[in-house]
């Protein structure tokens, strides 16, 4: 286990640097002066030519590319130039409040998801399952800007139960009650990746039902409830697993509308105000820690497979 | 009163909101330290038998839609599901045609068999595991202490019906099923997993009801015989006098297509045409169309069972006039 953690590890190494060229190469692939670009159409072409010695980009493209590359290694991510401040510090403010919402998300995904997906599947045909079934298919479609607005609606405006926008930080007045802030937030985001657990669940678990091993166990005398948790979720979850991968994938991009739908100070609404004021160096930040991540999440993954299935072997 | 006894049983598939019988009329019995072979053709309703018996028909396309099954002298069809699950796998167990997959891929094979110990004996997880690898042993699975740690996709096909049979024979059942136990296995593994269990049988004195499509399997290990046709027992006598003195034309045409080794044969004897599907209403004995011996009474007549010889009854009505 160890040495193939240790190995998959040495393999992300090349991934990363691919990334890294495509990342560094953003701000060059756009056309015109880069120095230009960033300064936006108002700049002087003295301020361009400025810009364009301090940031090195008259210089050699692969030299720019290791000076890059150096300072990122050392945890320079550069500069923002909407803040002045390192991009590391700015992606890092947004860092709190999108860990915690993602975290709760995947809460819900699974407190919802599975035992929902379960009882779907071992009452299948039966009104229940029709119910939970086209719930699903609900949630699933329902696009997650209009699902905040709604909750906003009706458990903000009218009820008046939860905060509507925003979130002050756990260090803040309120602490761990704030959280509630991100209630509403990680429930949009839930819902469809929910929805897809839960159809994922049902499905896998009503092919596991059909194969023999199933029979053996029922041939036990086992209750039926521990044939469908003990024998059929089991062996139905190691499909499963391996969609809470592309769950991740899928957040991450549901996160930047959630995120401003909710006006969270997350890393989803950084990315956004920071396109639309052309930041390209935290813009080029954020996908960095982006492909990081979702490296690490499918290595997690993968592990998590191995544990779950004997018959795949960690060489 | 035998150990299992089948009276008139009938299933039933329902396909487009009819009833279809796949199972009709079915009776048999088992005793202690016997083993009846029950054979036919895929389709003929010998599987569903065993299913039926076992209490693992389960779904809402097949059911008993007729019949009895009692075991040791209990009504099987009017127990609860709890007190029916208290038996299977306990007093009766069953082992099946796959052995590639039977097991639970995800679980230590001890843990599977661990399992079925414990949910029916009190016993800690160690004694039960004692219990497991002691039973390993004695289906001849070496290292055995070893082997109980093992997952299914480490074994061979006949290791793992090695391991069923340990799972089946864990609590002492009085009557195991075994469905093709051994059709999906080697020759030379199928002789050891038969011979393997007619060894079982003699040391615990446990019934056996054996499913086969092999006739050679059957006589080798069978003390009586029925033979299936199309959801009806057409046939069934001592396993002895079957072979010799056999009065079913359907009988006949299984033995014919059996190659013998030590005769120069060019070419099998097949029965000709092939078994009715369940949609296509038959009239009459189920086998007319395809025997040599049909008569206008044969197509409209269902033949009733008759007893041919003293334990050798027979559903035909010209019995005796095959040539045994």
């Amino acid at each position: 286990m160890l040495a193939y953690t240790a190995k998959r590890l040495l393999t992300l190494i090349p991934t990363l640097l691919a990334a890294s060229i495509l990342v560094f190469l953003f701000v060059h692939l756009i056309p015109g002066d880069p120095a230009a670009i960033l300064l936006g159409d108002t700049a002087t072409p003295e301020e361009v030519a400025q810009l364009s010695a301090e940031m090195g980009f008259d210089r050699p493209l692969y030299v720019q590319y290791f000076i890059w590359l150096g300072n990122v290694l050392q945890g320079d991510l550069g500069t923002s130039i909407f803040f002045r401040q390192p991009v590391l510090s700015v992606i890092g403010s947004g860092a709190e409040t999108s860990i915690l919402l993602a975290s709760m998300t995947m809460i819900w995904i699974i407190l919802i998801g599975l035992p929902i997906g379960i009882l779907s599947a071992t009452k299948q045909g039966t009104w229940i399952d029709q119910i939970t079934s086209s719930g699903a298919m609900l949630a699933a479609s329902i696009p997650t800007f209009w699902l905040g607005l709604y909750l906003i609606m009706i458990f903000s405006v009218t009820l008046g139960w939860f905060p509507s926008s925003g979130f002050p930080s756990l260090s803040d007045h309120g602490g761990i009650t704030n959280l509630r802030y991100l209630l509403l937030p990680s429930l949009t985001l839930a819902a469809p990746n929910a929805a897809l657990i839960v159809r994922l669940v049902r499905a896998s678990m009503l092919d596991v039902s059909r194969e023999d091993h199933v029979r053996t166990a029922r041939a036990k005398g086992l209750h039926p409830t521990r044939v469908a948790i003990k024998h059929i979720f089991r062996n139905a979850l190691i499909a499963v697993a391996a969609a809470f991968g592309f769950t991740f994938a899928a957040l991450i991009s549901e996160a930047v509308v959630t995120e401003t739908v909710f006006s969270l100070p997350g890393i989803g609404r950084l990315v956004v105000q920071s396109i639309l004021r052309r930041d390209y160096p935290v813009i080029q930040g954020v996908i960095l820690v982006i492909v990081v991540l979702y490296m690490v999440v499918n290595l997690a993954v993968d592990l998590a497979y191995a544990r779950l299935d004997p018959r795949v072997s960690l060489k | 009163m035998a150990l299992l006894e089948v009276q008139d049983l009938e299933i039933a598939v329902r396909t487009k909101g009819k009833l279809l019988p796949v199972v009709q009329g079915v009776s048999f019995d088992v005793d202690d330290n016997e083993t009846l072979g029950i054979v036919g053709e895929s389709g003929c309703g010998k599987s569903l038998t065993a299913l039926a018996i076992m209490g693992l028909l389960g779904g809402t396309t097949v059911r008993i839609t007729g019949g009895n099954i009692r075991f040791d002298g209990m009504d099987l069809l009017t127990l609860s599901d709890g007190e029916r699950r208290s038996i299977m796998g306990n007093r009766m167990a069953m082992i099946f045609q796959e052995p590639m997959t039977s097991l639970n891929p995800v679980y230590r094979i001890g843990d599977q068999i661990i399992e079925n110990i414990r949910q029916h004996q009190k016993m800690t997880n160690a004694q039960a595991r004692d219990r497991a690898v002691e039973l390993l042993s004695l289906v001849r699975i070496p290292n055995p202490s070893e082997r109980v740690d093992s997952f299914p996709h480490q074994m061979s096909g006949g290791q793992r019906q090695r391991v069923m049979i340990a799972m089946a024979l864990s609590c002492d059942p009085k009557l195991l099923i075994a469905d093709e136990p051994t059709t999906a296995l080697d020759v030379t593994v199928q002789k050891e997993v038969l011979d393997l269990m007619a060894d079982l049988q003699t040391r615990m004195g446990t019934a056996i009801v054996l499913i086969s499509h092999d006739l050679g399997v059957i006589s080798e290990t069978c003390d009586k015989v029925a033979v299936m046709y199309r959801g009806r027992v057409v046939e069934a006598a001592a396993t002895e006098n079957l072979f010799t003195e056999l009065a079913h034309p359907y009988t006949r045409g299984l033995l014919n297509s059996i190659p013998v080794v030590d005769s120069d044969v060019d070419w099998l004897e097949a029965i000709p045409g092939r078994v009715p599907t369940l949609e296509e209403e038959l009239t009459g004995c189920a086998f007319h169309p395809r025997c040599a011996l049909v008569t206008k009474l044969c197509a409209t007549t269902v033949p009733q069972e008759i007893e041919y010889k003293p334990g050798h009854s027979v559903r035909c009505h010209f019995s005796g006039k095959v040539a045994p």
